[in-house]
């Protein structure tokens, strides 16, 4: 099953969930919500440096941290209330997914990934924008700071 | 009713005080015959995080509408939703959920078009019963099926369409949209972007009151004289009105159509729930933007299909 456009991190996670029945999806994705970490001191005390992914339906801020060039890394921050469960597990999945690998790994992720965790039945087409849209959001943000 | 009502003096003076019940009421309540607790959240997974002891997941967005037309499941599906829900026609049903209750109003009013009769929400929801330390598990309670008639459902007492609306002029309209989406600066809400329309503005002789006035800062209902206040003294509602309410797709117009028909007694008030997402897109259909009300347009007939 596993794509061979995606980097490996992010294929072991849609492989993690297409293995499992859709409700033992949604509970992997309750697992990811509850493991997103905290915001790192530095981004907490500037609230200033995150920005808002309008498209979700609950509030989740962002921000990225991208090192030197040519390998260009990635570093993800997410930020949404516990009451969003749902966000929060599409940010989790994401970070695992995709912090850390350099800028251009990240831009080459296709746009369908959400789809493929295999959610979209159980969760609704309209919910899953939301993943999308944090994902576009991601590019966005790298593609601005290319220069 | 199997169940009696929740005594509490602040809902005795709603003109259906059955509709309601107390966070008190329902933990000692908790796992009576002949009553089952929904949860009906926006999150699809908060639910999940933990919920009242013995309570079951009602998703309004894969449960309640149908998977392909712009509407809800037919009497069928519902028949077979509440079955696999352990409800039968005289269950009793408590409703509760998140952001005061705003998406636990919506599962009601969709119950309302099946005329389910003793279906009441818990004042304040998900967040009260948290606030007040109450117990929160993540069991899922075991069902046993029910036994649910087909019931055809009743849209006409409790559902407008576009046509209804346009031969509505002349009656009132609340739009309970934020200040924004009414004078049309927004075409959508904050954060909603994919239900959006192509016009932005409200209804023509609509008045704006923004659907999260009727709850109090812990989510629970605004006592009676105080919506009163609100919706008859500065809305301009009377006794013996017909009244719409809407939205952007009719979920935040369900809980000021609980207030309006419940609360305060309105006898006939109806949910556009195509709402701005159907209006602001259809052509022709009169719009007024800004603050101003606007008046009622001189021919809304000459619109085709309504």
């Amino acid at each position: 099953m596993t794509d061979e456009t995606l980097p490996r991190q992010l294929a072991e996670i849609v492989d993690d969930f297409q293995d499992l029945t859709e409700p033992d999806r949604l509970q992997l994705l309750l697992d990811f919500s509850r493991g997103l970490p905290e915001l790192p001191a530095r981004l907490k005390e500037h609230p200033e440096l995150l920005e808002q992914v309008v498209e979700c339906q609950s509030p989740l801020f962002l921000s990225l941290e991208i090192g030197e060039a040519p390998e260009r890394p990635v570093h993800l921050f997410f930020s949404a209330p516990p009451e969003a469960p749902t966000t929060r597990g599409f940010a989790g999945v994401l970070l695992e997914g995709l912090d850390g690998l350099p800028a251009a790994k990240i831009l080459a992720v296709p746009d369908d990934v959400p789809d493929r965790l295999g959610l979209t039945r159980a969760i609704t087409p309209l919910r899953m924008r939301g993943m999308t849209a944090m994902l576009g959001k991601i590019k966005r943000k790298i593609r601005e700071s290319d220069g | 009713m199997t169940i009696g009502n929740d005594p509490q003096e602040k809902f005795a003076a709603y003109a259906h005080p059955e509709r309601l019940v107390s966070t008190q009421w329902l933990e000692q309540h908790l796992g009576a015959e002949g009553l089952v607790v929904l949860e009906s959240d926006e999150d699809v997974l908060l639910y999940e995080t933990g919920h009242i002891p013995g309570a079951l997941k009602i998703d309004w967005h894969s449960e309640l509408n149908d998977e392909v037309t712009r509407d809800y499941v037919d009497g069928a599906g519902f028949a077979a939703l509440m079955s696999a829900k352990g409800i039968s026609r005289g269950t009793t049903v408590v409703i509760y959920g998140d952001k005061s209750n705003w998406w636990a109003a919506y599962a009601l009013w969709v119950f309302a078009l099946f005329g389910h009769e003793d279906v009441r929400l818990l004042d304040g929801g998900r967040d009260k019963w948290i606030a007040e330390n109450r117990a929160l598990t993540t069991d899922r309670p075991a069902v046993s099926p029910a036994d649910y008639p087909v019931v055809e459902r009743n849209d006409a007492p409790v559902r407008a369409y576009l046509g209804d609306v346009l031969g509505h002029f002349g009656n009132p309209l609340i739009d309970v949209r934020s200040p924004d989406e009414y004078t049309g600066v927004r075409t959508h809400m904050p954060a909603y972007p994919e239900e959006g329309a192509m016009r932005g503005g409200h209804i023509p002789t609509a008045a704006s009151v923004p659907w999260g006035r009727a709850a109090a800062e812990d989510g629970t209902f605004r006592p009676r004289e105080e919506l009163d206040a609100i919706y008859r003294d500065e809305a301009g509602l009377r006794t013996g009105d017909d009244v719409v309410a809407y939205c952007r797709i009719g979920e935040r117009s369900s809980h000021t159509w609980f207030v309006l028909a419940y609360l305060l007694g309105f006898d006939k008030v109806r949910n556009y729930d195509g709402s701005w997402t159907e209006w602001g897109n259809a052509v022709r259909v009169p719009i007024v933007k800004g603050t101003e009300r606007g008046s009622a347009p001189a021919r809304a007939n000459a619109v085709s299909g309504s």
